[in-house]
């Protein structure tokens, strides 16, 4: 059971500011959704909850540890981050890419013992590639090498999961069956799971709560269907996306330049 | 299993090719004579076997073990199978730093460390400017290497040219330049092999942190890894090994590059095991090609540079092909 609460984060590039003071929380079970339009500082900000990015003011603290004071070894033991998926062009075995979760907890040799292939094993099991292990990562489609990397992070058994775009290049099948399945860990393990998502229609469908950035700042958090509305998605995305309710939840419809104008003719 | 097979085969052939390089030289000596030399006989064949031919045996074993574990590290941390110590300018600087030791009338036992100063110089510099756009990228690597080995090797043929030492003289017509094994002395090649063995222990020890890389250099150190110590430890490691290899063969290029690349198609990624296999195969690699050098044209001898060169610049190429698409 792990949470992560991020408070007043300023942090940039050199000259660029990028993030103006954010406040994030997630709590054990939860999936957050970081959405906003692109430059938004999304990325900056699950980087910075990573430790991979110092802020420049302002603290992330994980179950009461101010992580950016620890190094690099320890922060991978409370965090995970599943990368967006590259390629490798090194013919290591799924196996293999999933054991890479354990550096943060390699021996003095840099061995790995019976606790890490076992941990290895369960991360392989939970989402469902234990027949996928020996295979080559260079040779398995994009949506096992997902789920490859995702393992991965579940092996670092971090009580905080970042996910960076997890569902970009994957088919809406593959979208739908990777959140479903980050969600229910999270509800399972207790992990605190901070998602970056582009697609508002799976943050509203899979998210416990949504909060919405732009220019560095947050403009709304809550549940799915207290930020993804009209009103907001219109201000901050710009027009042609409407929004409608279906099935309790918002679902946000872009539409070609026509059919606004024709809407808005027909008052 | 796979692994023990490969390993065993490796063992077998090093055997082999380190007994025919000494069994086979411009004098022909019957193999009961060679092992008598080796086990003490006095006269000719004793100098030959002894002093000549078994420390050039031994001499190009650790040269190629060491290129190819260099070749292997660079891959690893740039993740792509195109850099070896001799593409990113490494091995160039070690031997300007060898050329500058002999010429500066240091012992021969030193020549080792200041090719080792020479090559920690060079690539650190090569991953200095291939930083400077804010991430590394194999071409900037490869680019700077070129650039820096031309730098290198214009100091050297200087060095060359304008020294009168002897020892500079004969050094050079073995060829420095192009590469060749020349082992002066057996206190040369123990400090050599001394260098090469502390590079080995470095480099199997970082090995798990390398496969870390395998997502690049952001996923490494979300996974725990310490990228300025681990980026510092590899190159340092890498220097190493170039320093003591080039300081005993000079500029052997391509063996850092293609060893490490066969023994992953046959063995996998994992960096461990990756390291660990290059060592002999590489070993094997050049005691072949210094064979080749020695009797291809016999009694002429040719640099084995020139046959890791041959091999090695088409492979270099056919590589540069298929990875077109991940390199920029």
């Amino acid at each position: 059971m792990s949470s992560v609460v991020a408070r007043a984060i300023r942090a940039g590039y050199r000259e660029r500011q990028v993030l103006r003071g954010v406040d994030l929380v997630a709590q054990p079970g939860e999936l957050v959704a970081l959405i906003g339009p692109n430059g938004a500082g999304k990325s900056t900000l699950l980087r910075v909850l990573g430790g991979l990015l110092r802020p420049s003011s302002g603290s992330v603290t994980i179950d009461g540890t101010d992580v950016t004071t620890l190094d690099r070894r320890s922060v991978a033991r409370h965090v995970a981050v599943v990368p967006q998926v590259f390629e490798t062009l090194f013919p290591f075995t799924v196996r293999e890419i999933v054991a890479l979760g354990r550096t943060s907890r390699l021996g003095p040799f840099g061995t790995l013992g019976a606790d890490d292939a076992r941990a290895v094993a369960r991360a392989l099991d939970d989402i469902g590639a234990t027949d996928l292990a020996d295979r080559r990562i260079d040779r398995v489609s994009g949506g096992e090498r997902q789920r490859a990397v995702l393992a991965m992070a579940l092996a670092q058994e971090a009580g905080v999961l970042l996910l960076d775009e997890p569902t970009a290049h994957l088919d809406p099948a593959h979208q739908r069956a990777t959140l479903d399945r980050v969600a229910t860990l999270a509800r399972a393990r207790g992990l605190a799971v901070v998602a970056v998502l582009h697609d508002l229609n799976l943050a509203a469908a899979f998210a416990s709560r949504v909060v919405l950035l732009a220019d560095g700042a947050v403009v709304r958090e809550g549940e799915p269907g207290l930020v993804i509305t009209a009103e907001l998605v219109g201000r901050v995305f710009g027009p042609g996306l409407r929004v409608v309710a279906h099935d309790g939840r918002p679902f946000v419809v872009p539409e070609p330049a026509v059919t606004v104008e024709r809407r808005a003719r027909a008052g | 299993m796979r692994t023990v097979t490969v390993f065993a085969l490796l063992a077998a052939a090093l055997v082999v090719s380190a007994a025919a390089a000494v069994l086979v030289g411009a004098v022909a000596i019957a193999p009961a004579d060679v092992l008598a030399a080796l086990f003490g006989a006095e006269g000719t064949n004793g100098t030959i076997i002894r002093e000549l031919r078994l420390p050039r045996v031994l001499g190009a074993a650790l040269v190629g073990g060491a290129l190819a574990a260099a070749g292997a590290l660079l891959q690893g941390l740039l993740r792509n199978p195109l850099a070896d110590p001799f593409v990113t300018g490494t091995s160039a600087g070690a031997s300007l730093g060898a050329v500058l030791a002999v010429a500066a009338g240091l012992e021969p036992m030193l020549v080792p460390l200041a090719a080792f100063a020479g090559a920690m110089a060079a690539i650190a510099l090569v991953w200095r400017l291939a930083r400077l756009g804010g991430r590394t990228t194999v071409l900037t690597v490869l680019l700077a290497g070129v650039v820096l080995t031309s730098f290198a090797g214009a100091l050297v043929t200087f060095v060359l040219v304008s020294s009168d030492r002897l020892a500079l003289r004969l050094r050079a017509v073995l060829g420095w330049l192009q590469g060749g094994v020349s082992v002066i002395d057996w206190s040369e090649l123990a400090v050599a092999a001394a260098v090469v063995a502390i590079g080995v222990i470095g480099a199997i020890l970082l090995a798990p942190r390398i496969d870390a890389y395998a997502f690049g250099e952001e996923t490494a150190a979300a996974l725990g890894v310490d990228l300025d110590r681990t980026t510092a430890a590899v190159l340092a490691t890498t220097a190493l090994l170039t320093g003591a290899a080039v300081a005993i063969a000079g500029l052997v290029g391509f063996v850092g590059l293609v060893i490490p690349h066969a023994v992953r198609f046959l063995l996998g990624a994992t960096h461990r095991r990756l390291i660990v296999a290059s060592i002999p195969a590489g070993a094997i690699a050049l005691v072949l090609a210094d064979l080749g050098a020695r009797t291809a044209l016999a009694p002429a001898e040719l640099p084995v540079g020139v046959i890791t060169g041959l091999v090695g610049a088409p492979f270099f190429l056919l590589l540069l092909v298929r990875s077109r698409r991940v390199i920029v």
